[in-house]
């Protein structure tokens, strides 16, 4: 297909375009394949404007005589206006870019015809190999291995290639195991406490049903990572209630009888249209322009965001709180393990390893925890807070889990090596990018659709100094310890610079966060001086004691 | 009374045990046990409420609420005792004569000069120099020297130049109160001002020459502008009600040339009892988010907040873009007309955002023009239906627009919570009595400390990492978004959350950005020894001894002070599950998990004279009680062994 088709009206003169911020400016626009271009025509100070046709979540179309307007609502929650004048011009671009933000074919994407204009210093592909991340694992115990069952993702299909499972446990049980859990999803180590020596694994649920199978591999699996004498928690991420019902499906829990070691803590995190519901009832709340505080904060407490927050963080504070403060062994999963149960695993990571909030940390983390596990970001992301589609698979399960770091960060402001920008990279780039990263459900679909070969890694073009000094939080100082937020309303709050980003002046907190780099950095020049000074002097000194000397 | 237990807000579980004492002062809380004396001590000049709850098995429960919203539960095992310190804690807490109050036995030790030198830190007179009055339009008059026109206005007071005394007193005959047009706010740059007064008596056609040739002369005071504002603070039903009490507000036809405006802010009835119901939010044991959002709306804090601000930033508007100078007045002027001329010359001059400025603001427009402190803060027993949160809600207001511009504030936070408290504390002289009348009989400045000598002498504890007097966003007016941006006034916890200290940020930018500068500072110092060092062995090529052990003095004492930074803490109870978990391990023991909890509950008690020193203590405190290898404090005391299957269920 060429985009050519799609592309009845190329170029329009005389638009306007009104954007937050800014006043309105007339230019030109035009339509490329993957791209709305709108330039001023200005010659002194061209303003240009690029936009994803990716990025575009929805657009609406007014006519006013013959001026048409279009308005164009994005995922990253920005809303532009366009006012075209021509009705036929206005309703060829309309039609055009409705389609081209809705290709089906995901090889038709951005990221395949991108081509970087920087120099690649780093492969993002292969930045975080499960290899790597095995060899940290085995510097610390010997009690695990890298198991390549999944190698053709002949087993799960929405593993990756290789995982790592208890020694004990051999590929042959693995595979029994798999047959036991939804979408094949058997336990895997997601994170291992070296201060204790407990660890945190993941799965889907136990396929129980209703008359109470069991498998006695399955059970061995997960027995395995425990201490002798010692029990662990199984934290599922549904209610008591939606486990129960889940049997009548041929899903389920594990029973007490045949789990005897394990102790079952049920936390409700919700999942798909109904987390859909809260982003769209959060964004409208936040685009209302009504003057009454009231109206605000019933909306705001309608949507139920700040709710699912507390319940996202509550689940991961507590499995983190099962690992280090009751020395015990945690499985966490929910129905599929694909969701709730990567929030919880990716959270507790960051409240117990110092090493997940540097930079590269958290990218192996998102990779680890999110990529690599098989969350469905292509069915989860294509649409966002303007959506009104009524597809089950879109979910903010990500965005949700962004800023639940966020809220983390904000209590934790000099644990972190990056800054909120750097969350807000990833919540953009997972909804629309030039970078292959985030394409595709899991591995399987990234390995057929070659991505690694045909598009470029978004850890490419992040992980290069020009690009982090973007994402470093100047208040940075590591920070070895477990860190506890706080859950409790009062703690939490909504995350202004993805939220209220395009409706609130940032001016004066971008100023703050100036002055507050600059205060570091000239503390930072200060001491080099002084430093550079003091061996000047120690050199002076010692030459001159040894002319004493001789 | 020995064995008393101080409860735990956040969880019911941790509890300390120890000896409540009762002073003529204070109540103090003495931990048992633990190395450190852990001590609570509470003013009672800060107790609000107190109540005495039904018995129970473990004793008899005592709730003190207090006015800087610390919440103390207490369990004393008998209930003999308990009455007793009920009955003498009700009398104390209420005091029926000044020279009861705290501030008339508190002794910082300075002698009576450095007590006169604290008093004139702040000066009125200099402030209106500042200002640029009196001048060409305005002038001081005389007229109140006795108080003889008005007994709640200061002695000098600024009118302008054309008014005569006769003018002035007949304006106040027929204003509440007789509190007349003043001057609160005089821009040099452009002669607009903000006068204030109270509600004219106009009832519903009754007339004043007098006062009409006053709103007259306010007008002409500002030669650029052709009309004057007057802003009635009242919701216009309000203003209308009091017509038929025979007062009201300007009829528009009666005074030439005035544009009247309403803006409508609750009284001081509907702040008390919206304060009431966000406390009780804040007091709610583990609230769900829905439960906290829905109570906060449902309280109209935020709204009132907002209508307050609101106020001040069309004000600030009309004086800095339109030029035109405002009257503005509720009903006796003294509460609403405060909170807004303040915030509207907070936000017009940047001087008032310093540290200086904003005691001069609060001496001007809140105790000289005779805010009623006494009555709205308590300090006396008085009736209740007088109290209300007015000055709080404008220290509110200040902190969402420090929110709104980080770096345009000379001052922080604590600044203000530590203003807050002292407003309530009665540990200072500044903000006794109802009036400068009355603080002059009773001879404040002689025999009392003022409270702003005080901060001063620690104000590196309060200044503003990010201020910078050339910066372009300490200059010039604020402009604050209005609607629709209702999502920029938040929660502020870090007041009415104030001792919950779990709830907080664990890391505190200000902090650890003060350490920052601090530590810049004795570099640049150090750089300057250096050069100088170098610069003299190059010419003389001598080793000094001195100045070397001098430098490594130095270099001993960089290197950030991180313990401030690094606060680590506890989990919170994220699952009511653990509990009863039974594979705790019996040398887990009680004991250990206790002292734990005695350190935590230390962080959470009050620090009594708020000095920065203790706050900084806590700060260690937090670091000590943070060992990862401690015990971990899960809770241990429920015995629910049996019963752990249908918990795990029930959840």
């Amino acid at each position: 297909m060429e985009f050519a088709e799609l592309i009845k009206t190329p170029r329009a003169d005389n638009v306007a375009l009104h954007r937050p911020f800014y006043p309105a400016v007339e230019g030109t626009l035009c339509l490329t394949g993957h791209h709305l271009i709108f330039s001023s025509r200005r010659q002194d100070n061209a303003e240009e404007l690029w936009l994803l046709h990716s990025n575009i979540d929805s657009i609406e179309k007014r006519f006013v005589g013959s001026l048409g307007t279009i308005i164009i609502k994005c995922k990253d929650l920005r809303i532009i206006q366009l006012d075209i004048p021509g009705m036929e011009e206005c309703l060829n671009i309309a039609s055009s870019i409705e389609a081209l933000s809705t290709l089906d074919s995901v090889t038709l994407m951005y990221p395949f015809f991108y081509r970087p204009m920087f120099e690649i210093v780093e492969d993002g592909w292969r930045s975080f190999l499960p290899d790597q991340e095995f060899e940290l694992l085995s510097s610390v115990t010997d009690e695990w291995r890298l198991s390549c069952i999944n190698k053709e993702f002949s087993v799960c299909p929405s593993y990756p290639p290789v995982v790592i499972v208890p020694k004990s446990i051999d590929d042959e049980a693995l595979r029994k195991v798999a047959m036991f859990r939804h979408g094949s999803r058997f336990p895997v180590l997601s994170y291992y406490h070296k201060k204790n020596g407990m660890v945190m694994m993941r799965s889907s649920q136990p396929l129980t049903g209703t008359n109470g199978r069991r498998c006695k591999e399955d059970e061995k699996l997960i027995n395995a990572t425990l201490r002798p004498g010692k029990r662990g928690y199984i934290i599922d991420t549904r209610s008591l209630n939606v486990a129960q019902q889940a049997r009548a499906k041929g899903g389920g829990f594990e029973q007490e009888a045949h789990y005897p070691q394990w102790r079952r803590i049920h936390k409700c995190i919700e999942r798909f249209n109904i987390l859909q519901e809260s982003l769209i009832k959060l964004v409208e709340a936040c685009n209302d322009q009504s003057h009454n505080m009231d109206r605000w904060l019933s909306k705001l407490e309608a949507s139920n965001w700040l709710t699912h927050i507390k319940e996202i963080l509550t689940a991961a504070c507590l499995a983190a709180q099962c690992i280090d403060r009751e020395g015990a062994s945690v499985l966490v999963h929910g129905t599929e393990g694909t969701d709730s149960t990567l929030q919880v695993t990716s959270l507790a990571q960051i409240i117990l390893d110092p090493r997940c909030r540097t930079i590269r940390g958290f990218e192996s983390l998102v990779v680890r925890e999110w990529l690599q596990a098989g969350h469905p970001f292509q069915q989860r992301c294509a649409q966002s807070a303007y959506s009104n589609s009524k597809q089950k698979w879109e979910a903010p399960v990500f965005l949700l889990f962004l800023d639940c770091v966020w809220q983390i960060l904000r209590q934790f402001p000099c644990s972190f090596e990056f800054n909120e920008q750097f969350l807000i990279m990833l919540f953009e780039h997972a909804y629309a990018s030039q970078f292959g990263t985030f394409l595709g459900n899991n591995e399987n679909e990234r390995s057929k659709l070659k991505l690694p070969q045909k598009t470029m890694s978004l850890w490419s073009w992040v992980n290069r100094s020009e690009e982090l000094s973007k994402f470093q939080n100047p208040l940075f100082e590591a920070n070895s310890l477990v860190i506890w937020p706080s859950v409790a309303p009062q703690s939490l709050q909504l995350w202004e610079g993805v939220f209220l980003r395009w409706n609130r002046p940032s001016k004066f907190l971008d100023e703050a966060q100036e002055e507050m780099i600059s205060i570091i950095r000239y503390n930072k020049e200060l001491q080099a001086k002084v430093n550079a000074l003091r061996r000047q002097l120690a050199e002076m000194e010692t030459d001159e004691r040894m002319q004493e000397n001789l | 009374v020995e064995n008393v237990r101080l409860l735990d807000r956040l969880s019911s579980r941790k509890a300390a045990l120890g000896t409540l004492y009762l002073t003529a002062t204070h109540v103090i809380f003495v931990e048992n046990g633990s190395e450190a004396r852990k001590e609570t001590w509470v003013l009672h000049s800060q107790i609000s409420s107190i109540e005495k709850q039904a018995t129970t098995a473990t004793g008899c429960p005592l709730l003190i609420r207090c006015k800087n919203f610390q919440v103390i539960q207490l369990v004393i095992p008998q209930e003999r005792d308990c009455h007793d310190v009920y009955i003498s804690l009700i009398r104390l807490a209420r005091p029926v004569k000044y020279e009861e109050l705290y501030c008339f036995s508190f002794n910082p030790k300075l002698d009576k000069e450095e007590r006169e030198q604290g008093w004139k830190l702040v000066d009125l007179s200099e402030e209106y120099n500042r200002m640029g009055v009196p001048n060409n339009y305005w002038q001081i008059s005389d007229v109140n020297r006795d108080y003889g026109v008005c007994d709640s206005y200061p002695t000098e007071v600024y009118v302008p130049k054309s008014v005569t005394a006769h003018i002035i007193v007949g304006s106040s005959k027929f204003r509440s109160r007789r509190r007349f047009p003043a001057l609160s706010y005089y821009c040099k740059d452009n002669n607009a001002s903000i006068c204030r007064s109270s509600q004219p008596l106009s009832g519903f056609s009754a007339r004043c020459l007098e006062d009409e040739q006053m709103l007259q002369a306010i007008r002409k005071a500002n030669p650029g502008s052709d009309f004057l504002y007057v802003v009635d603070t009242r919701p216009k039903l309000n203003a209308m009600a009091n017509r038929a009490a025979g007062k009201g507000y300007e009829n528009e036809d009666n005074y030439s040339n005035i544009k009247f405006q309403f803006i409508g802010i609750e009284n001081i009835h509907v702040m008390r009892n919206s304060l009431q119901k966000m406390l009780e939010v804040c007091e709610l044991k583990s609230p769900s988010m829905s439960d906290f959002l829905w109570g906060l709306e449902n309280s109209g804090w935020l709204k009132h907040i907002k209508a307050i601000m609101d106020a001040g930033i069309f004000i600030a508007k009309a004086v800095a873009e339109e030029g035109v100078s405002v009257l503005v007045h509720c009903s006796d002027g003294w509460d609403r007309t405060a909170q807004v001329c303040s915030v509207a010359s907070l936000l017009l001059d940047p001087y008032y955002r310093t540290m200086k400025g904003f005691m001069v603001l609060i001496e001007k427009d809140w105790v000289s023009f005779g805010h009623k402190f006494n009555h709205r803060y308590g300090n006396l027993d008085g009736d209740p239906k007088e109290i209300s949160p007015v000055i709080d809600q404008f220290i509110e207001c200040v902190w969402q627009l420090m929110e709104q511009f980080p770096c345009a504030f000379e001052f922080n936070e604590r600044f203000l919570i530590h203003i807050q408290h002292h407003i309530y504390s009665c540990q200072f002289g500044n903000f006794l009595c109802n009036s400068q009348k009355e603080r002059r009989e009773l001879k404040i400045q002689e025999r009392t400390y003022s409270l702003w000598a005080h901060l001063w002498k620690n104000r590196a504890d309060y200044l503003n990492p990010l201020y910078r007097p050339d910066h372009s966003q300490t200059q010039g007016t604020l402009r604050p978004r209005m609607a629709p941006c209702n999502f920029l006034y938040k929660f502020w916890s870090g007041m009415y959350n104030r001792f919950e200290k779990g709830l907080h940020p664990r890391q505190s930018v200000t902090d650890y950005l003060m350490a920052v500068k601090e530590e810049t500072q004795q570099l640049e110092e150090e750089l300057e020894v250096l050069r100088e060092r170098l610069a003299n062995l190059q010419k003389s090529q001598l080793n000094d001894n001195k100045v070397k052990s001098k430098r490594q003095d130095r270099s001993k004492e960089l290197g950030l002070s991180t313990s401030n930074n690094s606060l680590a803490n506890t989990p919170q109870e994220y699952s009511n599950d653990l509990k009863s978990f039974p594979s705790r391990s019996p040398s887990q023991g009680d004991e250990e998990d206790s002292a734990l909890i005695l350190t935590q509950d230390n962080l959470k008690s009050s620090d009594p004279d708020l000095s920065a020193n203790s706050d900084q203590e806590s700060g260690v405190e937090d670091l000590s009680c943070r060992s990862p290898s401690g015990g971990g404090c899960l809770p241990s005391e429920d015995s629910g062994k049996d019963s752990d299957e249908a918990v795990f269920l029930a959840v």
